[in-house]
């Protein structure tokens, strides 16, 4: 059915797409080089001041005596830090589960909003280390109290964040959506889900960070009671023990791991947004 | 010049008839009172009146959105679409283009079909057909964000037309437009208004666009918001650059400019 006068406007008044990411090399190389010179620097001025100052190892050590015991003690460190993560995983798993859940049950039913949501505000409100003691008392499975923990502090960003973003389809959308008699399950399927998706991502990004804060205090909490040997207990171990380099390669470890989940949570919303969110877009000008 | 309950153009029974329709806010404007008005099947009928005279929310009746609070619109046989999730035999195009970001060209022209329970390869080789027709051959996977505003209305527009409606209703859908790219539009709507035979319901603001476009011109007047006067446009189609230019054409717009300020000022 197409008109005569299609393929001429097709080409005059449409013009071609933009280009695709237009790849400017300089930007990116100096996106890395920056930081990784700020680095080297800072290391370097750390390794010479205690060096030079003399500063002896149980007070601080040096960046190649934290990189040595990282080396040597790796076996007992990544054994630890494979807990570390696992309950940290485990925990972000479970709050985008229930966080999410709860938001589409939140927004479905509005009663339901009205009658839990204050309970979460509480639950997210109330410090963790205050609750931690508690927790780990009534369940017996240090594990299993540790990764509640962890959750309780994680789950809250992705639940207001995707409620947030539940709420924040077009209104005209919605108009749309009524006008063909979209069931309630299509508009939250092809509208509501989809709108939410950049928020529900932010949330993520936070709670990631979250979830590795809440599990490493919830093992400070359980501390040497606990039957865990996450992390934070290889921190306290190693300063009862006046082991000062393994305390900083353990903490250096937990570092990395929340840059990793940053970044792994990062790469994803750019993944799953770049085609048409505003927050994942380059812009020229 | 006739009245709007004049009897109608041809002995046929019209596609919807408004008899004193009218809406009332909750906040006590009348924003419509007491609306009469026949579109008949297959014409292009525009809605000529000031911002805030109560065209948008007149139209947004028409297409189920919001009940009127007083008067009655029906349907002709057939076109129905009375219950609450039967759908209505229409196509709306919003101010805006109203598209999901999330998605590309090609599955937002195919969402109404996918709405109305159609199987995804058949919704989408509506939608193509649609895209085709209005000029967008090629930009199928093209996301909204990457589209001109232009050419994000003749997405709009091809969604719109993608349940072959008999009726394409129309909320000032080329306001924000340029001039330029907004008679390109003007034009490639009546080709395509003219193409496929449904019935057309313009809102706009721009006397020369419903001049241009429309057989019939209602004007409608603000506070509370009613139609004041139709005026006919006999200028036969196709309608080009040429009839842009024409004497026939600046005196409607005369005629229908004055019909404006008189509805203005009343």
């Amino acid at each position: 059915m197409s008109i005569p006068r299609t393929a001429k406007t097709t080409t005059s008044d449409l013009g071609p797409l933009p280009p695709a990411s237009s790849v400017r090399s300089n930007d990116r190389w100096l996106k890395l080089a920056a930081p990784f010179l700020v680095g080297i620097i800072f290391l370097g001025g750390w390794e010479a001041a205690v060096r030079i100052m003399a500063i002896p190892p149980y007070i601080l050590p040096t960046p190649s005596r934290i990189i040595e015991t990282l080396i040597s003690d790796w076996p007992t460190l990544a054994a630890s830090l494979r807990i570390t993560l696992a309950i940290t995983f485990s925990a972000l798993a479970a709050a985008v589960v229930v966080g999410g859940a709860l938001a589409i049950l939140f927004t479905q039913f509005k009663w339901v909003e009205l009658a839990l949501f204050p309970y979460a505000v509480i639950l997210q409100v109330t410090p963790i280390v205050a609750i931690a003691p508690l927790i780990i008392i009534w369940v017996n499975d240090t594990n299993l109290s540790l990764l509640i923990c962890a959750w309780i502090v994680a789950f809250f960003p992705i639940l207001s964040n995707t409620i947030l973003g539940l709420n924040s389809a077009d209104h005209n959308l919605r108009n749309l959506f009524e006008l063909y008699g979209a069931t309630r399950w299509q508009t939250l399927r092809y509208l509501r889900l989809p709108a939410a998706l950049p928020y529900f991502l932010a949330g993520l990004k936070i709670s990631g960070g979250l979830a590795l804060i809440g599990a490493v205090v919830a093992e400070f909490v359980a501390g040497t009671g606990g039957t865990a040997s996450g992390l934070a207990y290889r921190i306290l171990e190693a300063q009862y023990q006046l082991k000062i380099p393994r305390m900083f390669a353990a903490l250096t470890l937990i570092s990395l791991a929340g840059v990793a989940i940053f970044l792994a949570t990062s790469i994803i919303a750019h993944r799953l947004l770049h085609r048409w969110h505003e927050s994942a877009i380059k812009r020229e000008n | 010049m006739r009245e709007a309950s004049a009897p109608s153009l041809a002995p046929v029974d019209p596609l919807i008839r408004l008899s004193g329709v009218s809406k009332t806010f909750s906040t006590g404007t009348r924003a419509v009172a007491a609306v009469d008005l026949d579109l008949m099947p297959g014409e292009f009928l525009s809605i000529l009146g000031p911002s805030g005279c109560g065209k948008s929310t007149l139209l947004r009746m028409i297409a189920g959105l919001g009940t009127p609070t007083g008067g009655e619109i029906q349907w002709a046989r057939g076109h129905g679409g009375g219950s609450r999730h039967g759908t209505r035999d229409l196509g709306f195009v919003f101010q805006d283009p109203t598209l999901m970001p999330w998605a590309n060209a090609l599955d937002n022209v195919a969402l109404p079909l996918i709405l109305e329970g159609s199987a995804k390869r058949e919704a989408q080789a509506a939608a193509r057909d649609k895209l085709a027709l209005v000029g967008l051959s090629g930009f199928e996977n093209a996301y909204p964000r990457e589209l001109s505003g232009g050419m994000k209305m003749r997405v709009s527009i091809a969604r719109g037309l993608v349940t072959e409606p008999s009726l394409l209703l129309m909320d000032e859908p080329f306001a924000a437009l340029d001039e330029i790219t907004r008679h390109r539009l003007n034009h490639d709507l009546l080709n395509v208004w003219r193409d496929v035979g449904f019935t057309a319901v313009f809102v706009t603001h721009s006397v020369f666009e419903s001049v241009f476009l429309s057989q019939r011109i209602v004007v409608m007047a603000a506070r509370p918001g009613r139609i004041v006067s139709t005026l006919d446009v006999a200028a036969p189609y196709p309608r080009d650059e040429m009839f842009r230019t024409s004497s026939a054409y600046a005196s409607l717009c005369r005629q229908a400019s004055d019909q404006l300020k008189l509805a203005m000022e009343s």
